[in-house]
């Protein structure tokens, strides 16, 4: 899996910087001509888009858009009929979501998917699971590796949940949290894993304006703070267009828009598809 | 017993005591605080190169004797430490409320001139961009969590650590300086400006000499035997006086450690973690303590019930007597004991408060049954009586004589005396020197003697010679009639029934008293949820005609006892109304501290108080509310006028009973 690394002078080395000054650098993966199938239904027409080091890049769209197959489809969950996915310059091969997390993506749900019996810490603890080597038996009596490893990874868990600001419900069973706090403690989860790539599915649906607002913050700041590159489906106009650097716009499956959120706002296709006219 | 003022080992200052700490407690913590789930800590001497590093630093950007160092943020060891290194270079620390909105931080930080800002966070640092250009002195602002401020022009602002870093760089060139500072430090220069929140216009800067804070820590502390081995946790406001005392006058002075909250929302956890020897809590944190106990009692079993009330029952009739000292037949000592093992021990285990051996309340008057509770588990909470003018102290209640309607005795060195208008004056070495920059306030505060005006009404009991406060001597008035009006004594009455959180009594110069009753949403929520009734808001469940029922209820039974006293039966309420909103700091109806601003209130709801006064049923209202954001928005609502039962005053007592 490191080999992709040395293939990296391959790629399009050419970043931009953004308008408050980040520098966003080369390609990291790369859609190409992708078109998804189920059955008789195309959810996705040979779209292609790129996804840069650094970036923060929304895909939004209508109900029913393709938004979230797109996301399956980054994330590995699902395998295109037709295109190729590359990722850190290297055509990516079908794998399975354990081989997706090694490759350093992680991603939150648009229903949250917690265990929701265990607490907080537990399940942000879930999500150094890649990170953890030792075998069950010094595992099971937390012994020599195994001891060293969950010190390590503890503190690690503890940064993000001192990040995310839920100190006080770090010993709360996920049960009981309101629906706001379950999304941050999705979002602790994935970054717990420390990715490269963060796929975010509607971080901010049925959130209020405070709670999206917080989130929004948080997002900022995890990208500025670790550099991790995001990817997000998000429904509220608003919020997409304060965050993201670059918007891919979806309509039916097809692309019909790509670019900065200016540009994407004022793209006919994009309002029509927003404002609604009729399909012939 | 020596003046410390006389101690040649140069405890004149709080950099004095820092050294003396060091040398004596080298190895003892002086700091804790909670980050990343642990509590990390720091010993004396590990404070001492902590605090002189960040002095050095502050040399280095060039701050002097009598700059103003303004200090925002939570209650974090760094930002205590920035305290006592402001002093070391000679500056003046200014503690700032860190959740005041940024038009009130413009102007704290221009009336004193800050030069430098210390702040603790983004959102501190915002505040502060955002009113920058109207400080004309302002020069730096140092930060400690530097997230999300990475690409912030950083001209002016800088790293806390690495301000630290280059103080050490620094410290061959000028470690000599900073100990020539710290040497000149002056027992009567100032040591600390605190803002009053002030309950009628804008804030005063009390201006405190170290004279001052050390006499009166040393006095305190003293007091209550206070020792190096006590442990506190600092988790009221930082810009508070009582803060100031408790989390470095008293810390230093007696060596003791402060330990610091993981957040303001993990702080009942932490308390528990700690188990704080000396606690400090105003009657609010008491009153939402007990509340969630009771909550909590009534969603348990049977048995446990049962235990409960058998237990504190019998808390009640003898915990009190036992922790005075007072004779208690063997029998209640060993029923006693085993409800100590049984109910508690646990419940104040649970409360973080088993190892409370000196707790205490002040700023507001604390219900009896709520003081009683605390006090029957065995846990020694008396009540003070102090000013942010007086650097605390006025009265205090010394261990044995303890009651929850009286504030004490004076205070080690303090003089109190009651004027012809029943107003309570106090001199002694806390006094403080003056309010900055406004003469005419400091004279008509403070006269040419040293005594100055509390502003509150008292009288000395005759026989204990405790002092008990009625009132504000200013909100005292008269009814039509020429009868007493003391609205606080009233509202303190109304407030020590859970569900209600504030209130408001009106009748100065008027036939009747009417209120504003605030419901406690914790409280009224929970009854809510048990019996079924649905509610979206504060607002809709302040407006249910059983909310109104049950708060009706509550105002009559004060009306009872109000009438039982013949000085203030004038007091009872005719007619009251529940608030659509809550009363809140950010929109100037209470001051930081949730006192209630009464001319704003007055002001700002005329339409309810008419409608209180004209016999209407219902009035119809639309009220501005301030976002914690900042933003503006309406509220709107109709609200129901009840009338209250009224007792006559000369069957008072019968009825009483």
């Amino acid at each position: 899996m490191t080999g992709g690394m040395q293939m990296n002078a391959m790629t399009d080395q050419g970043g931009y910087v953004t308008e408050d000054g980040r520098k966003i650098g080369g390609v990291m993966m790369e859609m190409k001509n992708i078109t998804l199938r189920f059955g008789g239904v195309v959810a996705i027409k040979d779209i292609s888009f790129d996804i840069r080091e650094g970036e923060i890049r929304a895909i939004i769209g209508p109900n029913g858009a393709g938004k979230s197959s797109m996301l399956n489809v980054i994330s590995g969950f699902y395998n295109p009929q037709e295109g190729e996915v590359w990722f850190h310059g290297k055509r990516r091969a079908p794998m399975k979501p354990y081989q997706v997390a090694q490759q350093g993506i992680a991603r939150t749900f648009q229903n949250i998917a917690l265990f929701e019996g265990m607490t907080v810490l537990d399940n942000v603890m879930t999500g150094r699971l890649t990170q953890m080597k030792a075998g069950m038996a010094a595992q099971a009596l937390w012994w020599g590796k195994a001891e060293r490893e969950e010190v390590e990874n503890r503190e690690f868990v503890e940064k993000i949940i001192d990040f995310l600001e839920i100190q006080n419900i770090r010993k709360t069973p996920v049960a009981r949290l309101p629906y706001g706090l379950k999304k941050r403690v999705e979002l602790a989860r994935a970054l717990a894993a420390e990715p490269k790539l963060l796929l975010l599915d509607e971080p901010m649906a049925g959130m209020n304006v405070e709670e999206k607002e917080d989130m929004s913050r948080f997002i900022l700041d995890v990208n500025d703070e670790f550099g991790t590159t995001i990817a997000l489906i998000e429904h509220d106009m608003g919020v997409v267009m304060d965050l993201s650097d670059r918007v891919v716009v979806m309509d039916y499956g097809k692309k019909i828009g790509d670019g900065p959120p200016d540009e994407v706002r004022n793209n006919q296709d994009v309002i029509d598809a927003y404002l609604g006219v009729a399909h012939e | 017993m020596e003046p410390v003022s006389k101690d040649a080992g140069g405890l004149t200052s709080v950099p004095g005591l820092l050294h003396r700490n060091a040398q004596r407690f080298g190895t003892k913590p002086a700091y804790r605080e909670k980050e990343f789930g642990i509590w990390q800590s720091w010993t004396w001497a590990e404070t001492r190169e902590e605090i002189r590093s960040l002095a050095l630093g502050l040399l280095n950007l060039g701050a002097g004797p009598g700059d103003f160092i303004a200090i925002i943020g939570s209650n974090r060891p760094h930002l205590y430490w920035s305290m006592v290194a402001s002093q070391m270079v000679g500056a003046i620390p200014v503690p700032v409320y860190q959740d005041s909105a940024a038009e009130e931080m413009a102007y704290v930080l221009d009336h004193c001139g800050a030069r430098f800002v210390i702040a603790e966070d983004q959102e501190q640092v915002d505040k502060v961009i955002d009113v920058q250009e109207g400080l004309t002195n302002f020069e730096h602002m140092i930060y400690l969590d530097p997230r999300g401020m990475r690409k912030y022009d950083h001209s002016r602002l800088h790293d806390f650590a690495h301000v630290q870093e280059q103080g050490r760089a620094a410290r061959d060139e000028l470690s000599p300086e900073l100990d020539r500072r710290i040497a000149g430090i002056g027992y009567d220069d100032t040591c600390v400006m605190l803002y009053t929140s002030g309950t009628t216009g804008k804030p005063k800067g009390v201006v405190l000499s170290n004279r001052n804070i050390i006499e009166t820590s040393k006095n305190s502390s003293e007091f209550d035997h206070l020792g190096p081995g006590e442990e506190v946790l600092a988790y009221l406001p930082m810009a508070w006086v009582g803060d100031f005392i408790f989390s470095i006058g008293q810390a230093y002075w007696s060596g003791f450690c402060v330990n610091c909250p993981e957040s303001a929302e993990t702080m009942m956890t932490d308390l528990r973690e700690i188990g704080p020897t000396y606690y400090f809590a105003p009657p609010r944190v008491f009153e939402g303590q007990l509340t969630t106990v009771m909550i909590r009692m009534e969603d348990a079993g049977k048995l446990k019930r049962w235990l409960f009330k058998t237990f504190m029952e019998h808390a009640r009739k003898v915990g009190p007597m036992i922790l005075d000292g007072k004779p208690v037949s063997a029998g209640d000592r060993l029923k006693y004991k085993l409800g100590d093992l049984c109910i508690y021990g646990p419940l104040k285990n649970t409360l973080g408060l088993s190892r409370v051996r000196v707790g205490y309340t002040a700023g507001e008057a604390i219900g009896p049954e709520i003081f009683d509770f605390y006090r029957s588990l065995g846990i020694n909470l008396k009540q003070l009586y102090g000013q942010t003018e007086a650097s605390v102290f006025i009265t205090q209640q010394p261990d044995g004589e303890v009651r929850s309607d009286t504030v004490g005795v004076p205070s080690p060195g303090v003089e109190v005396k009651i004027a012809e208008s029943g107003e309570v004056f106090y001199r002694g070495p806390g006094v403080f020197v003056e309010y900055y920059k406004n003469a005419d306030s400091t004279a008509s505060t403070k006269d040419a003697e040293g005594w100055v005006a509390t502003g509150d009404a008292g009288f000395f009991e005759p026989d204990t010679g405790h002092l008990r406060i009625i009132d504000r001597a200013k909100d005292v008035g008269k009814m039509a009639d020429g009868s007493l009006f003391a609205p606080k004594y009233v509202e303190n009455k109304l407030k020590f029934f859970p569900n209600i959180l504030e209130a408001v009594v009106f009748g100065n110069g008027r036939e009747t008293c009417t209120a504003f009753i605030n419901i406690d949403l914790n409280a009224v929520g929970n009854w809510a949820e048990r019996n079924n009734i649905a509610y979206s808001s504060y607002q809709e469940l302040a407006g249910h005609p059983q909310v109104l029922d049950t708060i009706q209820s509550h105002v009559e039974e004060v009306n009872r006892s109000v009438a039982e006293d013949e000085m203030l039966s004038g007091c009872q309420i005719h007619r009251f109304l529940i608030l659509h909103k809550e009363l809140d700091a950010d929109d100037g109806e209470m001051t930081r501290t949730r006192k209630v601003r009464r001319k704003i209130i007055e002001e700002k709801f005329h339409d309810l108080i008419t409608a209180l006064y004209d016999g209407s049923d219902r009035i119809a209202t639309r009220t501005e509310v301030t976002y914690e954001d900042g933003r503006k928005g309406y509220i709107s609502a109709t609200l129901d006028i009840r009338d209250a039962k009224v007792m006559p005053a000369t069957t008072a007592r019968v009825a009483a009973e």
